[in-house]
C-alpha cells in the first residue's frame, strides 16, 4: 500500500514540476501567429498552384496578412471574389487585376509545319530541346511532347493528337503560370482574357527571317510589319523578325488579323465575319469602330483556333469551343477541321 | 593482365571497318560554313565582314576571353555572308561563310611534310601560341588547350597523358593518325612537355590497336620521357578521369580537375595540331574524320577542312546507304544524330556515322526492373537509375548529393539498360539544372 502510495506522489510531483517547466518554457518562446493567417487561407482556395508567385497558398495567405499594401498581389486561380473575401478579413484594400488565360502561341500543325526528321529520345520538352531543335524546320515552335499538358494541375490542357499540339480549355484555366514555366520553348504566354472572352494575339515565336520562317511554317509569323502599320493603337511591335501585340493597348479592331499574309495572328471569341459588310456591322457592333470599316477582303471560312474537346470533355469544355474562331484562308483549312461540324 | 580503369565500364562491338584505310585529303568544298562557337566557352567574334577576301589559316573569328578560341579561315575565298545558319544540333547559330577560290595559303605557314625535331619557343610561348592557334580538344569535348595548358597557380603537373585510346567504336581517326604522322605527334608530346615543364609523358592506347603500339613504342625509344602505355579495351576509357586512372592509378576527386592529381591529358589528335602550330605555325582549320557504318560503301579516314559539309564527306565515302537510319555525328556512343546533312563539320567533329535503321532507333521503354546494371557499369560509380528518377521528380538537391555532375555523359546506362530507359536523357536534364543551381548560389 506505502509503495503505491508513494509511486502516486511521486509521479505526481513530477508531472505537476514539468507543467510548470513547460508552461514557462511555452511562455518564453511563444510565436505569435495571426489568426487572420488561419482565416485567410481558409478563403483562398488551397491549389497550391504558385501561380500567385508564393511557395502555396499558405505563404500567400501569410503575405496577404503581413504585408501593409496588397494591392499588387492577386491569387489567379480564386480570382475577384476570393480576393475580396480575403480582403474583408485583413482590412486592406485589393487591387482589381484583370483576369487572365494561358494562350499557345504556335500554330504549326502537321499540315502548317512539314516533319524534316524524328525524334525518338525521351518523351519530355526539356530534354528535346537540350538536345536539338525539333522534328521541324522551325526551331523556335512547339515539340508537342506535352509538358505544359503535364505541368497544368487544372485539367485545363490536352494534347490535340491531330495537330500535335496543346490546347487551353478557357474555362478551366486559372491562370497561374504553370504551362509557361514548363514550356522550354517560351511558346506559352498569359494574357489578358479581354471584354467578353475577346482577344487577338500572334500565334508564333519563330523570329527567323521571313523566307526561312514561311519555308518551315506556312502559318509563321514572318515579321513584314503589315500589323505594324495598319495598327492605330500602337499595339504592335516587331522585333527579332516577329510581331506582338501588346493586350493591354490592343483595342481589338482586328485590322491586324486581316492584313496578316500567313494568318499568324488569331483572333479567339470574335463573331463569324460574314462577307457582306453591313451583316458585319450589326455582328461587331459593340467593337471598337476601326473593324466596321475594314471590309473584308476575301470570304473567309470559319476555323476553329483550338481544336475540338477529346470525347471525355462534357458539355462544359463545348461551350468554349463554341467560342473559338479564327478567320483563315480556304487553302490553308486542314482535313481535320473539315470534319466537323460548324459550331451550332 | 593489362592496366584499365577501376570502376565499371562496357564492351561494345567494336566495328572499326576504317581501320587501316590511309588518310584521305577529303577535296575542298565550294563552300564553306563555319560556326562562331566550334568549342566550350564564348563564341569568338567575327573579324571579317562580307566582301571581304580571305586566305586559308586567316584569323576570321577572335578568341572572345579566356575560355574560348581563335578560328582560321579553312580556305581561301570571299566571305559570302554572316548569317544563321543550320549546326549539327538543329538549332540556328551564327557562322561565317566563305565561297571557294583557290587554294591560296598564308605565306607564314609552312607547307613542307619533313619534320621538325627542334622546338625554339619557350614555355609561355607555346601555351600563348596555341592558344593563337585557335587548338581546341579534337577528342570531341573541344575544350581549348592553352586553358589546359596553362596550370593555375598553387597547384604543380608532374605528368602529361596523352589519349590515343580511341575508346568508341567504329572511330579510327586517332588510330590512323598515330599510324602515319607519329613521329609528328611525338614531337608535338615534347613540345607539350616543355609547356607544362614536366619530363614524363604516356601515351595510352587500347589493345585493339597492336599495330600503333608497336610503332609508337618503335619511334618513342628516341624520345626522353615518352612511354607507351597498353591497356584494356573498355570503354569509356578515353575520359580523361578514367584515363589517369588507368594509366597511373590516380583518382581525380568528386568536381575538381586532372591537374589536382597532378595531371593533363591531351588528346593525340590536338597533340599532332600543336605540333602543326608550333613547328609549322598552321593554325587548327582541318582534321581527320572517319566517316564509317555497316553498309557504308567505302568507309574511310578523311582529313577535312572545317565547315565542310557533312554531305561532301559522306558523298567521298560512297553516299548514304539505303537503311540508313540516322547519321551520327560523333562515335555511336557519345554522339549526336544529326538533323540534317547539311550541317558543317567543325572541330569537335571526329567521326560521322551511318547507322543502318534496325540499329538506330531506341527499344520500348519498360519500367525498372532493379538489376543494377546501370550500377554497375558507371564508370564514375553514380547511382544512374537513382539519378533518373531524381530527375523525373525535379528533386535537385538530392541529385546534387547523388553526384550528378560527375556524371560525364559516357551512356553506358542508356547502353546497358534492358528495359531501354533513357537513363543519360533525363541525367543530363538534372545535370544542366543542378549546374543553373550551383552557378546562381555562388554568384
Amino acid at each position: 500500500m506505502n509503495v503505491v502510495l508513494i509511486t502516486i506522489i511521486t509521479l505526481s510531483a513530477l508531472g505537476a514540476l514539468a507543467a510548470i517547466i513547460l508552461y514557462f518554457v511555452a511562455q518564453k518562446f511563444k510565436v505569435f501567429e495571426d489568426p487572420r493567417i488561419d482565416q485567410v487561407e481558409e478563403v483562398l482556395p488551397a491549389a497550391n498552384c504558385g501561380g500567385c508567385g508564393f511557395p502555396g497558398c499558405r505563404a500567400f495567405a501569410e503575405a496577404l496578412v503581413k504585408s501593409d499594401d496588397i494591392t499588387n498581389l492577386n491569387c489567379p486561380v480564386g480570382g475577384a471574389d476570393t480576393m475580396q473575401a480575403a480582403a474583408k478579413i485583413v482590412g486592406k484594400e485589393v487591387g482589381t487585376a484583370a483576369p487572365m488565360v494561358a494562350v499557345v502561341r504556335c500554330n504549326g500543325s502537321c499540315e502548317n509545319r512539314p516533319r524534316t526528321n524524328s525524334y525518338d529520345g525521351a518523351e519530355n520538352c526539356t530534354i528535346a530541346a537540350t538536345l536539338y531543335g525539333g522534328e521541324t524546320g522551325c526551331t523556335y515552335g512547339c515539340l508537342g511532347l506535352g509538358e505544359c499538358v503535364d505541368a497544368c494541375n487544372f485539367d485545363a490542357m490536352y494534347m490535340n493528337e491531330k495537330t500535335g499540339l496543346p490546347v487551353v480549355i478557357e474555362d478551366n484555366c486559372v491562370a497561374c503560370g504553370a504551362c509557361v514555366e514548363a514550356c522550354p520553348k517560351d511558346i506559352m504566354q498569359l494574357r489578358n482574357i479581354g471584354p467578353k472572352s475577346r482577344r487577338i494575339f500572334v500565334s508564333c515565336v519563330n523570329e527567323d527571317k521571313g523566307g526561312p520562317a514561311k519555308k518551315a511554317c506556312s502559318v509563321a509569323c514572318i515579321g513584314c510589319g503589315k500589323c505594324e502599320k495598319v495598327c492605330a493603337f500602337d499595339a504592335i511591335v516587331i522585333k527579332n523578325n516577329l510581331a506582338y501585340i501588346d493586350y493591354e493597348k490592343c483595342k481589338l479592331c482586328r485590322k491586324c488579323v486581316t492584313v496578316c499574309p500567313t494568318n499568324a495572328i488569331h483572333e479567339i471569341n470574335f463573331p463569324v465575319r460574314k462577307p457582306k459588310p453591313p451583316v458585319e456591322k450589326k455582328l461587331v457592333g459593340k467593337v471598337e469602330e476601326g473593324t466596321v470599316k475594314t471590309p473584308t477582303p476575301k470570304p473567309a471560312t470559319e476555323l476553329k483556333a483550338e481544336s475540338p474537346k477529346p470525347a471525355a470533355k462534357v458539355e462544359k469544355a463545348e461551350t468554349s469551343v463554341k467560342k473559338d474562331r479564327v478567320v483563315e484562308k480556304k487553302d490553308d483549312s486542314t482535313p481535320e477541321k473539315k470534319d466537323k461540324p460548324e459550331s451550332k | 593482365m593489362l592496366k584499365t580503369f577501376s570502376l565499371g565500364g562496357i564492351h561494345p562491338e567494336e566495328n572499326k571497318f576504317s581501320a587501316g584505310k590511309k588518310i584521305e585529303v577529303l577535296p575542298i568544298p565550294t563552300q564553306v560554313s563555319v560556326p562562331i562557337a566550334q568549342h566550350i566557352g564564348a563564341p569568338s567574334t567575327p573579324v571579317v565582314e562580307r566582301g571581304d577576301s580571305v586566305k586559308v589559316g586567316q584569323i576570321i573569328a577572335k578568341s572572345s576571353g579566356f575560355v574560348s578560341a581563335n578560328i582560321h579561315s579553312p580556305v581561301s575565298g570571299k566571305v559570302f555572308k554572316i548569317d544563321k545558319v543550320l549546326d549539327a544540333s538543329g538549332y540556328k547559330q551564327m557562322s561565317i561563310i566563305i565561297k571557294v577560290d583557290g587554294d591560296e595559303w598564308e605565306e607564314s605557314i609552312d607547307r613542307s611534310t619533313s619534320l621538325n625535331r627542334e622546338i625554339t619557343l619557350s614555355a609561355e610561348e607555346i601555351v600563348k601560341k596555341t592558344g593563337e592557334a585557335g587548338i581546341v580538344g579534337l577528342g570531341g569535348a573541344t575544350f581549348p588547350s592553352h586553358v589546359k595548358l596553362s596550370v593555375p597557380p598553387g597547384k604543380t603537373c608532374d605528368i602529361l597523358i596523352l589519349n590515343g585510346v580511341e575508346c568508341e567504336p567504329y572511330l579510327t581517326s586517332d588510330h590512323q593518325l598515330m599510324m602515319e604522322k607519329g613521329e609528328e605527334i611525338l614531337v608535338g608530346t615534347q613540345i607539350l612537355m616543355k609547356a607544362l615543364k614536366v619530363d614524363k609523358a604516356i601515351i595510352g592506347i587500347e589493345n585493339n590497336k597492336k599495330d600503333a603500339i608497336e610503332h609508337m613504342t618503335k619511334l618513342a625509344e628516341q624520345y626522353k620521357g615518352i612511354t607507351i602505355q597498353a591497356l584494356k579495351v573498355q570503354y569509356p576509357q578515353g575520359g580523361e578521369k578514367q584515363l589517369i586512372d588507368a594509366c597511373i592509378g590516380r583518382e581525380v576527386p568528386s568536381g575538381k580537375l586532372p591537374i589536382e592529381v597532378g595531371a593533363v591529358v591531351q588528346n593525340v589528335g590536338t597533340t599532332f595540331a600543336v605540333y602543326e602550330a608550333i613547328q609549322k605555325n598552321k593554325p587548327l582549320f582541318e582534321r581527320v574524320v572517319t566517316v564509317t557504318g555497316k553498309s557504308v560503301k567505302n568507309p574511310g579516314n578523311f582529313m577535312t577542312r572545317v565547315g565542310t559539309p557533312v554531305k561532301d564527306l559522306i558523298e567521298a565515302a560512297g553516299g548514304i546507304p539505303e537503311n540508313t537510319g540516322k547519321v551520327i555525328g560523333g562515335g555511336p556512343m557519345m554522339g549526336k544524330a544529326l538533323a540534317s546533312a547539311d550541317v558543317p563539320v567543325t572541330k569537335g567533329s571526329s567521326g560521322i556515322l551511318l547507322m543502318p535503321d534496325e540499329l538506330s532507333t531506341r527499344g520500348k521503354t519498360e519500367s525498372c526492373i532493379r538489376c543494377s546494371k546501370c550500377v554497375s557499369v558507371c564508370p564514375m560509380g553514380l547511382l544512374p537509375y537513382l539519378l533518373m528518377t531524381l530527375s523525373q521528380k525535379a528533386i535537385w538537391e538530392r541529385s546534387e548529393e547523388e553526384r550528378v555532375m560527375d556524371c560525364i555523359e559516357c551512356g553506358s546506362c542508356s547502353y546497358t539498360c534492358p528495359s531501354n530507359r533513357p537513363l543519360l536523357d533525363y541525367i543530363r536534364l538534372s545535370k544542366g539544372t543542378v549546374g543553373q543551381i550551383m552557378r546562381s548560389r555562388n554568384k
